[in-house]
């Protein structure tokens, strides 16, 4: 048996442990769902490395969500860990899972389109956002920033309901 | 009170910092609005666009550190070099320095024409930094990009809502972009600092990106209904350290804590 099988059945079980693990600021997604653990390793140390990279500069979460990695996998028993991030490639919205974007929109948080890096902003806006409550088209964005980094306000003319929206970036 | 550090910035060093003292400055001059914006999404708005620049600072801050700390036997952090420079060895740009109003109000018209101003410079910054021969410059500037495009496509819907706007709002718009628009000639300025990074590949030379620039201008401020003022022969020099009469209080209240509590953490 190989050093990487031997380690596989830790590595596995991380990756089980950090879906419970989940975003401080958007709680009905786990850091795995988000798309910010780029991979977890066995290292020769004995530890175990997990790789992250943060959503925004600024994001204040990111010191809390590494501590509570840390704490989470050490708690199952897989400790040692530690973490190293990882700024490139950046981080986008297209990385959030499908199972994050259904998540997003039963807690109430439309989930976002996709990435056109080449298409001004000013266009994607016109591209309808549905309501994540009464799925209506007929929407209308109130502000283009909100109560986290990463997202948008919104409001539904049809069911009145105001939103949020998970921007893309 | 903890004395200042004194800096030997090699010309990689001081590129860096001078691209992250203006994040910093400009960061800190946004903050000031937290609470008192005239409306509430926009005081979130102001709060997340100086949220993001900090971030941008702090990863921007901590490689100059360690460029400047190469073949030195100490490496000063980003909280070190934030909180224990003096004012000369500040070098963002004068326009990031300058007060949100007069006369201690703030001016949201010059506000918001300052965001458009610099988020459309920082756009094309971080876009030609992405290449950059430096792998950490290259990643930071990767995420700024997509950031910066929210900032400024927020700031010129604003010049052009008010702009076009009421008679009053125009002519409040107007007279904030004829005093702001003196400041910009610095954004574009060349020294043999911008000269090393461009011929090395660290970033751009600031003068070419002035074009790309002052045709997004033109295209927003027409929108806009706001004439270009003409071009100035002002010199600003902050980022050669020299700066305006408002950088030492800017620094007094950022710095504060850090002087008069050495280390302090909470």
């Amino acid at each position: 048996m190989s050093a990487l099988e031997r380690a596989a059945p830790r590595v596995d079980a991380a990756w089980r442990v950090l879906a419970d693990v989940l975003d401080p600021e958007v709680p009905a997604l786990s850091v795995v769902d988000l798309g910010i653990v780029r991979g977890i390793d066995a290292l020769d140390s004995g530890a175990l490395e997990v790789v992250l990279t943060p959503t925004y500069s600024g994001c204040p979460a990111t010191e809390v969500i590494e501590a509570n990695i840390v704490a989470a996998l050490q708690g199952a028993g897989l400790g040692p860990v530690q973490v190293r991030t990882q700024r490139a490639p950046a981080w986008t919205t297209d990385w959030i899972s499908a199972e994050g974007r259904r998540k997003l929109r039963d807690y109430g948080i439309a989930p976002p389109g996709a990435v056109a890096e080449a298409v001004p902003i000013r266009l994607l806006r016109r591209a309808a956002v549905p309501c994540p409550r009464c799925g209506s088209a007929a929407t209308e964005r109130l502000s283009g920033f909100g109560a986290t980094a990463c997202k948008a306000l919104y409001r539904c003319t049809a069911c009145r309901e105001p939103f949020e929206y998970f921007k893309p970036i | 009170m903890t004395s200042s550090i004194a800096l030997k910035p090699n010309a990689d060093a001081q590129y860096v910092l001078r691209l992250a003292d203006t994040c910093l400055v400009w960061s800190h001059r946004l903050a000031e609005w937290c609470g008192h914006a005239p409306v509430l999404e926009e005081d979130i708005a102001l709060a997340n666009h100086a949220l993001d620049l900090l971030g941008q600072a702090r990863a921007l801050l901590t490689r100059a550190g360690q460029l400047e700390g190469q073949g030195q036997d100490r490496q000063y952090s980003e909280d070190q070099l934030a909180y224990l420079r003096d004012e000369r060895d500040f070098v963002n740009v004068t326009l990031a320095e300058l007060p949100n109003g007069t006369n201690g109000r703030g001016d949201f018209a010059f506000t918001v024409l300052r965001n458009f101003v610099l988020s459309s410079w920082a756009l094309l910054m971080w876009q030609h930094l992405a290449p950059s021969r430096d792998a950490e410059l290259a990643a930071i500037a990767g995420k700024a990009v997509k950031e910066a495009r929210y900032h400024r496509e927020h700031a010129a819907d604003w010049v052009i809502r008010l702009g076009d706007g009421t008679e009053e709002s125009a002519l409040r718009m107007q007279a904030a972009l004829d005093r702001l628009w003196p400041y910009t000639n610095e954004l574009f300025d060349s020294d043999e600092v911008d000269r090393a990074a461009a011929a090395s590949g660290l970033g751009p030379d600031g003068a070419s990106l002035r074009e790309a620039w002052l045709a997004d201008m033109q295209t927003v401020l027409s929108e806009a209904r706001l004439p270009l003022p003409p071009k100035s022969a002002y010199r600003s020099e902050a980022r050669c350290g020299r700066h305006s009469e408002h950088m030492g209080r800017l620094l007094a209240e950022m710095q504060v804590l850090q002087r008069s509590h050495p280390g302090g953490r909470w």
